[in-house]
């Protein structure tokens, strides 16, 4: 029988909806299902994993793992990928995984492919898509010459199983000995509580049609009324109206909402690049020849500044 | 004191990409250096003029034939050498991790290697870290600030949604620069007319040893599906934004 081993992300003891996915899909390819879970809350979401079809999970709930260390979790990663013996290794895009893996990959003299969009597992063979040129086109990953294969998925990308019954064998994981040369000594939350811009369901985004950094207050609202992320053209960072994090596109955040509104932003190639594969994009802006509606599901040529507050304000009765 | 820096050739952005045979064509693309590697350039810059003992080396694994322009416009910024190792196009980043880690240790005993967070052609992040792993240095990626110090670095890393770590790393290391980390310096037309008469070591995966048969290949390249085309919605400001609530609820059901 085939195995795959799923490096699982929660929060506080709840699967994250990436690692869902990566079960619900080696699951449905009849894969037996190695995993790792850690930090606080690890058994419990060894728990959650195990009626989503994970057999063996293995699980360290020590403080250490409250805070990314890349030493840390590169060496603990390899220990329960050895002690697994798979061959097939997946995990979800995250700022921690993007990190780690490929230093796990190169350990074990891996094929590493990152940021994929389709997984098809089928025994022991691995393929997946991935866009290549920011989306402007996409390849199949194919994996030759190695044992080992590690792939990377973008989250919302795969159907979730409805959780069953199942009590995996959960085993303790030691923390590896490491030599410390890199230490994190804080972790500076940013006061946002919105979902990251990659993970968002529904983004709406604002360019240098907003005028003005101030305007974006009106992204803030209609994001509240409707659970989204702010995001932003590359022309609004330069300017200094909001962070580069906001950023969507070719140098910025490739982002793949349901919902994708875009106020005020032209769109050149580059920020298009980074938005294309949402599901639905909707268009707002005072030119109609803007390049954006050819992108665009419904589009509506006026002014943003206008038409933004009147839209949160019909979400709101919508939503009531 | 050795610096280097990793940069990579890739398509502008402005770059429409076709697809030819099994692959892309590449006959209309203008290369580049990558974006985030420009800061990478520039962050090995400030940092010798900190240190006017370091030697800044840039390497580029690629076909030389065409990498030679980013190399270029490397010394042209202010670096001092330049490597190119020729490879084959399709090389991956395991591949071009190994060959950047003997390049490396052929020429000398590195103090920082800097390199971009992430290539824009095949978005992978993945070179900098496994170069850190074949050099048995750690490194550090997604960096918007440094403060330097003889032996280490603090280094701010930024993360999901806008948060920072704010990490120790013990040198040498590999340190993987992102937007923000300083301001890239165009290159001046002396520095241009300068950099075309600067030698550039020239070496290939074969001498390095560098078994270049790719663990992942790419086949089956596709363009995304075409949109339907836009449906635009007329009328009164208020009419226009009740009809757009009504159809992202019954048609689109994505509210
Ligand atoms: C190497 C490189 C990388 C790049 N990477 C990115 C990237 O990652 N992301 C990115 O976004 N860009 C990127 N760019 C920049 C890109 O080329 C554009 O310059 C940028 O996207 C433009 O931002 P914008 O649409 O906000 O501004 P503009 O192009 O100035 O467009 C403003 C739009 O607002 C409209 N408008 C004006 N007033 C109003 C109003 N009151 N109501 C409604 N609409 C109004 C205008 O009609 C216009 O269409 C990159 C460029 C380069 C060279």
């Amino acid at each position: 029988m085939s195995q795959t081993f799923i490096f699982l992300e929660h929060s506080n003891g709840k699967l994250k909806s990436g690692s869902k996915e990566l079960l619900s899909c080696a699951n449905n390819a009849n894969s037996e299902i190695h995993a790792l879970a850690l930090g606080s809350g690890a058994r419990n979401a060894a728990e959650e994993a195990g009626t989503f079809g994970a057999k063996v999970i293995f699980v360290n709930e020590g403080s250490e793992y409250s805070k990314y260390n890349s030493e840390l979790f590169v060496e603990t990663l390899a220990s329960a990928i050895e002690q697994s013996g798979s061959k097939i290794i997946l995990a979800s895009s995250s700022s921690a995984t993007r990190d780690a893996f490929p230093r796990v990959a190169a350990k074990f003299n891996a094929g590493f492919a990152s940021d994929c969009t389709e997984l098809n597992l089928n025994g022991d063979t691995v393929t997946a898509r991935k866009p290549l040129y920011s989306g402007k086109c996409s390849a199949q990953v194919n994996f030759k010459n190695c044992d080992i294969k590690i792939v990377l998925m973008r989250p919302n990308q795969i159907p979730i199983n409805d959780p069953s019954s199942g009590t995996p064998e959960v085993k303790d994981l030691q923390t590896p000995s490491i030599e410390a040369k890199v230490t994190t000594t804080e972790v500076k939350a940013s006061d946002s509580t919105r979902p990251d811009l990659t993970e968002a369901g529904i983004v709406v985004s604002g360019g240098r049609g907003l005028q003005n950094a101030d305007n974006f207050q009106l992204l803030s609202e209609m994001a509240d009324t409707i659970g989204a992320t702010v995001g932003a053209s590359r022309a609004v960072v330069d300017a200094g109206w909001v962070p580069h994090s906001m950023q969507v596109g070719q140098t910025g955040k490739t982002v793949a909402p349901t919902l994708y509104i875009a106020a005020g932003i032209s769109g050149a190639i580059q920020h298009l690049a980074g938005m294309s594969s949402s599901r639905v994009v909707v268009a707002i802006n005072k030119d109609p020849e803007a390049p954006i509606f050819k992108k665009a599901t419904y589009g509506i040529v006026g002014d943003a500044l206008e038409i933004l507050p009147k839209l949160t304000e019909e979400f709101k009765k919508l939503l009531a | 004191m050795n610096v280097y820096v990793c940069i990579k050739q890739v398509p502008d952005t402005e770059s429409k990409i076709k697809l030819s045979g099994n692959g892309i064509d590449t006959s209309g693309i203008k290369w580049v250096m990558n974006p985030y590697d420009e800061f990478a350039v520039e962050e090995a810059l400030l940092f010798k003029k900190d240190n006017p003992s370091a030697v800044v080396t840039v390497l580029c694994v690629g076909p030389k034939s065409r990498t030679v322009d980013s190399l270029r416009t490397a010394l042209a910024m202010g670096v001092d050498n330049a490597i190119s190792v020729d490879a084959p196009e399709n090389l991956d980043s395991l591949q071009t991790a190994h060959a950047l880690s003997e390049a490396i240790k052929k020429t000398g005993d590195a103090h920082i290697v800097f390199t971009g967070k992430v290539a824009i052609d095949d978005n992978q992040s993945a070179v900098s870290q496994q170069l850190a792993n074949f050099l048995e240095i750690p490194h550090a990626t997604v960096i918007s600030k440094t403060a330097y110090t003889a032996d280490s670095i603090a280094v701010d890393r930024e993360v999901e949604g806008g948060s920072k770590e704010i990490l120790n790393v013990k040198l040498p290391a590999v340190i993987a620069a992102t937007k923000g980390l300083n301001n890239p310096r165009y290159a001046s037309l002396p520095g241009i007319m300068k950099a075309k008469k600067k030698p550039i070591t020239e070496l290939t995966t074969t001498e390095l040893g560098i078994n270049t048969d790719p663990y992942v290949e790419f086949t089956d390249f596709q363009l995304p599906p075409e949109r339907p085309s836009v449906k635009m919605i007329e009328g009164e400001v208020d009419t226009q934004v009740a009809e757009l609530a009504k159809l992202l609820r019954e048609e689109a059901k994505v509210l």
